[in-house]
C-alpha cells in the first residue's frame, strides 16, 4: 500500500519540526506585540477588545446592519436591471462594474447615495454613548480605578468603533459586488477593484469622523438621549442647511451670481461641510470620468478630450478631502481628550 | 513614621467657593480597618477620588503605598482597590465576565487571573451564580461582586465607598464582617466610608469622623467616646429583686450615685433601675444590694456607640455641622 511507503513517524517528525518552526514564529511575534504595546496607553488592547464584542453582538449594530444591507440589496437589483438591458449602450464608456454602485435609474438612489446617508448614522449610533453609558451605569469609576490609561478608554472604543464599521462595511461591498456581478455579468478590472476598495476605506473615514464626534458629545454631555440628540442634529445640519446656507452667505457677500468668485467662494464654504467632502470624494473615485471638482472655466474645458482618469490621479485629487475628515476626526478626538483627561469622575 | 499605607498632607479640595475638603490630615495603618464617617457632602467621596487620582487636589498631598496618587495613578491603582459607592457592571454579561474583564485591565495572566477570580467568587460567596448575567443580580450579590472586583486585583489597600448603602441590615453587617474577615486574612489595608455609624462601629479600628469638610476627630471609638464623655455620669442598667425600699435606698446612699431611677415603664421587669454613677463604683453597690438582701440579676454599663459621639459632635460643632447634618438626603455626587 503506497501509504505504508512513509513510516508514520516520519510525517510525526515532520510535524513536530512545523511545530517547532510555529512556536518559534510565534515567540517573534509575542515578543513584538509586547513591543508594540509598550507604547500604547495601558489596557487599551483589553478595552478595544471588549468594546468590539460588544458592538458586533449589539441590537444597534445588527439594526444598522440590516438597514444597510436591506438599502443596498434594493438598490443594487433596481440599477442592476437596468444596467443590464442598457449594457451594450453603456459598453464604450467602461468601468461598467462601478455603475453598480453608482447608477440609478430614477426609482431609487444608488448604493453610494444610501452609504453615504447612512454612515454618518452609523458612526453616531455606534458612539452616542460611549463615555455617557459607562457613566450612568456606573462602570465608568470602576473602570478608571484599574490600572489604566484614561485616553486607553478613548482610543479603545474609537479602534473598536472602527474596526466593526470596517468590517462591516468591507463585508458588505464584496456582498454587494459579488451580487452586482452576478446580475451585470461584468467582471471588474483591477483598477475598478482598487476604485471599490477606496471607496470603502473613505467611507469608514467618514465613518470615523462621525464616530469621534458622537464621542466627542457623549464626553460633553452627561446624558446620553442628549448626546444622541445633539449628534443627529449636526448631522442633519449638514447634511440638509449647510447647502442652503451656504447658498445664502455667497448671495449676501458676493451677489453676483454668474461671477467665479461667487462660485468658488460657494464651493469652499460647501466644503466646510464633511457631507460635501464625502459626496465628492465617493463621486471621483467611482466616477472615473470627473476630472475636476468644482468651478471651470469654458475656455479650461474647450479642447480637453473626454476621458477617464488612472486611479492615482483620481486619488490625488480628493486627497485634501481625504485629509479634511481625517483633520475633523483628530480635532474632535483631540477635544475629547482634553476634556476627559482632567475630568474628575464621580461615580 | 514611614509605616503608614496612607496619608494626607493638608489635602483641600475647593469647588469655587465650596471647600468640599479642607486641611486633611489623615495616618492610616497597614492592615487597619479605617472608618470614614460623615454625613454625606461631607468630603468621604472626594477624599477618596483623590487617593485615587481620580480628582486633582487643589493644595496639599496625598500619599498611597508612598506613591502620590496624582503623579503616579496607575501605580497606585495596580496596589489599590477601589469599590465606589452605587457601584455598576456590564449588565449584559455574565459575574465572571465582568471580573475577568478587569482581570485583563490589570494585565493578569489568564491562568492566574482565572485562579483568583474563582477564589474571589469563593470568598464574596458567588460562586453559584457566577455564570449568571449580572442583570439577574440583587443588590447585594452586586455589592459583592464588587467586593470580589476589588479582591481579584490582591491590592494592599481596599478602598469602599459607602459599601452598605442599600443593603439591608442582616446584609449589611454580614458584608461588613466579610471585610473584617479579608482584611484579617489578608492583611489587607481597608478604608471605608459610611454615614451609618452604627454600622460601622463594630468592623473599623479607627474612625474619622467628617463634618463640611474637615476631620472633626480620629481615633478608636473607645477613645472618642472617653473625649466626648469625659465629665459626663456614667449609666448602669442594675436588676434588683426584691425591688424594695430598702434595696433601693441601700442603692441611693451609696457613695458615687448620683441618681437611680426606675428604668421607665412597659420597659422590662419591675426591679429594673438605672443608675447615674458619678465614677466606676459597681461592685459597692452590688455589696450593698446584697447587704440589703436584694439579688442583683443583671447589671450593665451602657457603653457609648458611634451614633451617641456623633450626635454629640454635631451638638457641640459650629453651624456648618447642623447644617450637614440637616443635609443627609442629599445625594453624595
Amino acid at each position: 500500500m503506497a501509504l505504508q511507503l512513509r513510516p508514520a513517524w516520519l510525517g510525526r517528525l515532520a510535524e513536530a519540526r512545523r511545530e517547532l518552526k510555529r512556536h518559534a514564529a510565534g515567540e517573534r511575534l509575542a515578543r513584538w506585540v509586547r513591543e508594540v504595546q509598550g507604547w500604547l496607553p495601558a489596557g487599551l488592547g483589553p478595552i478595544a477588545r471588549k468594546e468590539f464584542a460588544d458592538l458586533i453582538t449589539s441590537w444597534r449594530m445588527g439594526i444598522l446592519v440590516a438597514l444597510l444591507t436591506v438599502t443596498g440589496i434594493a438598490s443594487l437589483y433596481v440599477t442592476g436591471m437596468a444596467i443590464r438591458s442598457a449594457a451594450g449602450v453603456l459598453e464604450d464608456e467602461g468601468y461598467i462594474f462601478l455603475k453598480i454602485f453608482t447608477a440609478s435609474d430614477g426609482r431609487l438612489p444608488p448604493f453610494t447615495a444610501f452609504v453615504g446617508f447612512l454612515a454618518p448614522l452609523l458612526g453616531l449610533a455606534l458612539g452616542f454613548d460611549a463615555i455617557s453609558g459607562e457613566q450612568n451605569r456606573r462602570t465608568l469609576s470602576r473602570l478608571l480605578a484599574q490600572p489604566i490609561h484614561r485616553d486607553a478608554v478613548l482610543v479603545g472604543k474609537f479602534v473598536a468603533g472602527v474596526g466593526a464599521v470596517g468590517a462591516m462595511l468591507l463585508a458588505l461591498g464584496m456582498a454587494v459586488g459579488g451580487l452586482g456581478l452576478i446580475l451585470v455579468g461584468v467582471p471588474p478590472t483591477g483598477d475598478e477593484l482598487l476604485r471599490l476598495l477606496a471607496f470603502i476605506l473613505t467611507t469608514v473615514l467618514y465613518v470615523a469622523f462621525w464616530l469621534a464626534l458622537a464621542i466627542l458629545l457623549s464626553v460633553v454631555f452627561r446624558h446620553s438621549a442628549t448626546s444622541a440628540l445633539a449628534g443627529i442634529g449636526i448631522w442633519l445640519f449638514f447634511a440638509a442647511f449647510w447647502d442652503l446656507l451656504a447658498d445664502l452667505v455667497v448671495g449676501a457677500m458676493i451677489p453676483d451670481t454668474g461671477s467665479l468668485r461667487h462660485a468658488q467662494v460657494r464651493t469652499w464654504l460647501g466644503r466646510l461641510s464633511p457631507v460635501t467632502l464625502y459626496t465628492e470624494a465617493v463621486v471621483t473615485l467611482l466616477t472615473p470620468t470627473v476630472r475636476v471638482l468644482g468651478p471651470i472655466l469654458l475656455e479650461q474645458a474647450i479642447g480637453a478630450l473626454k476621458g477617464t482618469l488612472p486611479i492615482g490621479q483620481s486619488l490625488l485629487l480628493i486627497l485634501p478631502h481625504l485629509t479634511g475628515m481625517l483633520a475633523g476626526t483628530v480635532v474632535c478626538f483631540a477635544a475629547s481628550y482634553v476634556l476627559f483627561m482632567r475630568r474628575e469622575i464621580r461615580a | 513614621m514611614a509605616g503608614e499605607i496612607i496619608r494626607t498632607y493638608d489635602l483641600t479640595k475647593r469647588y469655587g467657593d465650596l471647600t468640599a475638603v479642607d486641611s486633611l490630615n489623615l495616618e492610616i495603618q497597614p492592615g487597619e480597618v479605617f472608618g470614614l464617617l460623615g454625613p454625606n457632602g461631607a468630603g468621604k467621596t472626594t477624599t477618596i477620588l483623590m487617593l485615587l487620582g481620580l480628582t486633582e487636589p487643589t493644595a496639599g498631598r496625598a500619599e498611597v503605598c508612598g506613591l502620590d496618587p496624582t503623579r503616579e495613578p496607575l501605580a497606585v491603582k495596580r496596589q489599590v482597590g477601589y469599590l465606589p459607592d452605587n457601584v455598576g457592571f456590564y449588565d449584559e454579561l455574565t459575574g465572571r465576565q465582568n471580573l475577568r474583564y478587569t482581570a485583563e485591565l490589570n494585565g493578569l495572566p489568564r491562568e492566574e487571573a482565572e485562579r483568583r477570580i474563582e477564589a474571589a467568587l469563593e470568598q464574596v460567596g458567588l460562586t453559584a451564580v457566577a455564570d449568571r448575567k449580572v442583570a439577574t443580580y440583587s443588590r447585594g450579590m452586586r455589592q459583592r461582586l464588587g467586593l470580589a472586583d476589588v479582591l481579584l486585583k490582591q491590592p494592599r489597600v481596599a478602598i469602599l465607598d459607602e459599601p452598605t448603602l442599600g443593603l439591608d441590615p442582616e446584609a449589611a453587617q454580614e458584608f461588613l464582617v466579610l471585610i473584617r474577615r479579608l482584611s484579617r486574612e489578608g492583611g489587607m489595608t481597608v478604608l471605608l466610608s459610611s454615614h451609618l455609624l452604627n454600622q460601622v462601629q463594630a468592623v473599623c479600628d479607627r474612625v474619622g469622623i467628617f463634618v463640611a469638610g474637615r476631620m472633626i476627630a480620629c481615633g478608636r471609638i473607645d477613645e472618642l467616646a472617653a473625649q466626648v464623655f469625659a465629665g459626663e455620669p456614667l449609666q448602669v442598667e442594675v436588676e434588683v429583686e426584691p425591688a424594695s425600699e430598702a434595696v433601693l435606698s441601700a442603692i441611693r446612699q451609696t457613695p458615687g450615685v448620683r441618681e437611680a431611677q426606675p428604668a421607665a415603664p412597659g420597659e422590662g421587669p419591675a426591679g429594673r433601675l438605672r443608675l447615674l454613677l458619678d465614677r466606676d463604683v459597681r461592685g459597692e453597690v452590688v455589696r450593698r444590694i446584697v447587704g440589703a438582701g436584694g439579688t442583683v440579676l443583671h447589671l450593665q454599663l451602657r457603653s457609648h456607640n458611634l451614633d451617641e459621639i456623633y450626635r454629640r459632635y454635631f451638638r457641640g460643632g459650629d453651624g456648618d455641622g447642623a447644617a450637614a447634618a440637616a443635609g443627609v438626603a442629599r445625594p453624595a455626587g
